[in-house]
């Protein structure tokens, strides 16, 4: 570790990732001089599915490996938990009908999962998968990587693009860019060397959907509009499919499969299969065959696409919201672009032509060109990809609560980033010494419609008479999409204490202790392989050492020099089984140099008879 | 590090004209974008980091207010000295008294469940919306005026003057309209352009 970073850390030769941390699969990928690449784990495989589970020795699995225990450890094992990011209990009792959950008793504004025995927030779950996109990606380069573009969707509010930035850096990773996956999607096509214009991107994902309006012009990407909504996506598909088939399976069976967690994941299994095959055949079959019981039932495409129809319809409703918002008629909407492997469906992309009134593109794979368009987005930061630009928008409306539970609205949706605001407050009572300053987000009038952000307590203010104080208070939203709030006191220019209290999120604290944790815990699974590595190189010495105790050299060794190995072989042996691997290491050395002579006699003996042609062992 | 301007005008480069070319305020602000974004500053100093954020929040919000010839009207009055109340006028313009009288009343009806205002209401608004037409055309004619006037002249003033009445008024407007549409359509609040909000 220490190594490492005096190595690297000066002249940052580490290199800058793109990373999509998808709700069902993630990828990462770097930009190399032909343009971006999807980054392969050390079996070849691009996808990491946005799998998690807690293994046997405690550690968290993430991947390929952890979609296994999906099957055999259900109750330890967590998937799309990108749906419970930067947000509370309250939000997410709907999903929980349909999403295998376990929620804590004591979660609070942030909600903690049960794994086994232990619980974790959404936050080090996903950092769980970021950790292993991270190990792959260091395989591949061959160099540190600790610095990362990671995309989001368009639609996610400051929590849960904090949320997502948490989990960068409890998987040891600083998140130079969040970047949303609609525009990271349109970097990737490189549709501004065709032509300027204005194209929409669909971005039908497996638990999210975002549909985004730019205008292209000579490489700069301007976002003029953008909607979405996060909670929907390939997941209410498969969820729909799959209470249709557990009916059947009850009706068939006479069982209730749905309380048997494995039944379940493997008829989810089942059900996603058939979904896939019907983009491509006119008719597939979910088929499970469980526990020495079969289940078969065909379905055509045409009930397919009647059943997802009113799916499909809601993803209409933010498009017609974002081309109203940019002030363009779906006439003047040059391209289309299709992201997301719900995209594949047939039935998508005859709405997204119907409605656009232009053939999507399909060209790059829907699940790889939000990772490569984050890598663009990364050669972009790194400088090294000069000739394109992104200016990105928020997504939601920023206001702050005022008298009456309204709503006052300070900097509004679809405006472009950085963007900032100032108000200024001041004192309600003589000698007052707080302001609480409550943040929210949404379109919505009232406070009671709009998603609460964070309160901001104005500490330490100067006590003078109600109404005099000056509070200056600035809104500004970084280009992450995420509010930072400073302020000042307008009489004396003095810069005030502004403390966070987060609505749905972790506090500062609350990450740093994590990130301490991890490092904690980093430093014992080193210290354990430290250990476990000096056991066995002391195995393989005194393996050897006892073995040339039965050789003619052993015998030619002194009295004295043969009382010093039987000597430095007991200390060997009474620390080998303590945690400490210096002690070991330390014995070693010191059997190492007592046997010095005695392997030099060895050699010639060995030596000797060669010359005579005795063989020896 | 040179110093940034708060000024929306200086930071673009413009003259402080209340007509302006779209066109051309897109130029600059894709040129200035490329100049200043944080995309550019990644790998800097802090102290840069921090400077490219400040000018492109100056810079965005400032492209924000001056494409818009209303909340660019606002701006350059506030800079001149002639700010526009801080909260919407609550005082009829005299020559709409009538008709915002007898809008009200139409209004109370379709909320308390008479479907038969409707209709009514939906010609209010086309009227009023033509009344909005009309004032941005004045508007358009008297931005004309203060470009065309020596700055600081008293003619200039006038025209500040004069623009401060005709935006007081479209604003009430606005609000009616925004009233209107509410009631007419009270589940699509949440979508009504953010223009009408303001």
């Amino acid at each position: 570790m220490g190594a490492f970073q005096i190595d690297f850390g000066e002249s940052r030769k580490s290199k800058i990732v793109g990373i999509d941390l998808g709700t069902t699969n993630s990828l990462v990928a770097e930009m190399d001089l032909t343009g971006p690449r999807i980054i392969e784990d050390p079996e070849g495989r691009k996808i990491v599915p946005s799998i998690v589970s807690l293994a046997e020795n405690g550690k968290l699995v993430a991947g390929e490996p952890a979609r296994e225990l999906l099957l055999t450890r259900p109750e330890r094992t967590v998937y799309s938990v990108k749906r419970l990011m930067g947000r509370g209990v309250e939000d997410v009792r709907d999903e929980l009908k349909l999403f295998p959950f376990r929620i804590a008793e004591d979660s609070e504004s942030v909600i903690k999962l049960k794994l086994g025995n232990r619980t974790f927030t959404p936050p080090e779950i996903s950092a769980a998968v970021l950790q292993q996109l991270k190990d792959n990606a260091e395989a591949a380069l061959g160099v540190p990587v600790t610095e990362a573009v990671i995309t989001v969707p368009a639609y996610f509010n400051d929590a849960q693009r904090q949320a997502t930035k948490d989990a960068g850096r409890l998987a040891g990773l600083e998140v130079l860019r969040l970047v949303n996956e609609p525009t990271a999607a349109s970097l990737a096509y490189g549709l501004d060397k065709r032509q300027d214009g204005v194209i929409a991107v669909y971005d039908f994902g497996g638990g999210t959907f975002d549909i985004s309006i730019l205008r292209l012009h000579d490489g700069i990407f301007e976002v003029l509009a953008t909607n979405g909504d996060t909670h929907l996506g390939g997941d209410d598909i498969d969820n729909l499919l799959l209470r249709i088939a557990l009916e059947d399976v009850q009706s068939e069976w006479g069982t209730d499969l749905s309380t048997d967690s494995e039944g379940v994941q493997r008829l989810r299994r089942a059900v996603v299969k058939a979904k896939e095959q019907l983009s491509f055949v006119s008719e597939s079959t979910i088929e499970l065959d469980y526990r020495g019981r079969k289940y078969q039932r065909s379905i055509d495409r045409a009930l397919f696409e009647r059943l997802i129809a009113p799916i499909v319809e809601r993803t209409l409703e933010p498009c017609r919201a974002c081309l109203a918002d940019a002030k363009m008629p779906p006439e003047q909407i040059d391209e289309v672009v299709m992201v997301g492997g719900s995209t594949r469906i047939p039935l998508v992309r005859a709405a997204v032509e119907r409605l656009f009134k232009a053939k999507p593109h399909t060209e790059l794979n829907p699940d790889e060109v939000v990772a490569l368009g984050a890598a663009v987005q990364a050669g972009i930061l790194a400088g090294h990809v000069e000739d394109k630009l992104l200016l990105d928008v928020t997504p939601l409306s920023l206001g702050i609560e005022t008298m009456g539970g309204v709503v006052s609205k300070l900097i509004h949706r679809n405006s472009t980033i950085p963007a900032s605001a100032t108000e200024t407050f001041t004192t309600a009572v003589d000698g007052q010494r707080n302001v609480l300053i409550h943040v929210l987000q949404g379109e919505r009038e009232l406070v009671k419609d709009c998603r609460s952000l964070a309160r901001f307590d104005l500490k330490d203010i100067a006590p003078m008479p109600a109404g005099l104080a000056r509070i200056e208070v600035r809104f500004l939203i970084d280009a992450n999409g995420i509010l930072n709030v400073t302020a000042r006191d307008a009489r004396t220019g003095k810069e005030q204490t502004v403390e966070v209290k987060p609505s749905y999120g972790l506090t500062e604290d609350q990450v740093e202790a994590m990130i301490r944790e991890s490092f904690e815990k980093a430093e014992e699974d080193m210290r354990e392989r430290q250990v476990r590595e000096a056991r066995v190189e002391a195995d393989n010495i005194l393996a050897a050492t006892e073995k040339a105790q039965k050789n003619d050299a052993w015998f030619s060794l002194s009295q004295e020099e043969r009382k010093t190995i039987e000597a430095a072989k007991r200390e060997l042996q009474t620390v080998y089984n303590g945690n400490d691997h210096h002690a070991i290491n330390e014995k070693i050395e010191q059997l190492n140099r007592a046997t010095t002579k005695l392997a030099e006699n060895m050699m010639n003996t060995a030596v000797r008879g060669a010359l005579k042609g005795t063989k020896i062992d | 590090m040179q110093a940034l301007s708060r000024d929306y005008y200086d930071f673009f480069g413009l003259d402080r004209k209340l007509t302006l070319d779209e066109e051309e305020l897109r130029k600059r602000f894709y040129d200035l974008s490329r100049q200043w974004h944080p995309d550019r500053f990644s790998r800097k100093s802090a102290e840069e980091q921090a400077q490219a954020l400040e000018a492109t929040s100056i810079l965005n919000d400032g492209y924000r207010t001056l494409r818009d010839p209303v909340k660019r009207a606002e701006y350059l009055l506030k800079e001149e000295g002639f700010p526009i109340g801080e909260q919407r006028s609550k005082d009829v313009p005299p020559e709409l008294l009538e008709e915002v009288f007898e809008l009200n009343m139409t209004l109370e009806e379709l909320k308390s469940g008479e479907e038969s205002a409707r209709p009514q209401l939906e010609a209010a608004k086309q009227n009023f919306g033509r009344v909005r037409e009309e004032i941005d055309v004045e508007l358009s004619t008297l931005f004309l005026k203060y470009d065309q006037a020596e700055a600081q002249s008293e003619t200039a003033k006038q025209a500040l003057h004069e623009i401060r009445g005709v935006l007081n008024r479209r604003r009430y407007i606005e609000n009616l309209l925004r009233d209107v549409d509410r009631a007419l359509n009270p589940s699509a609040a949440a979508t009504v352009p953010l223009e009408e909000q303001l």
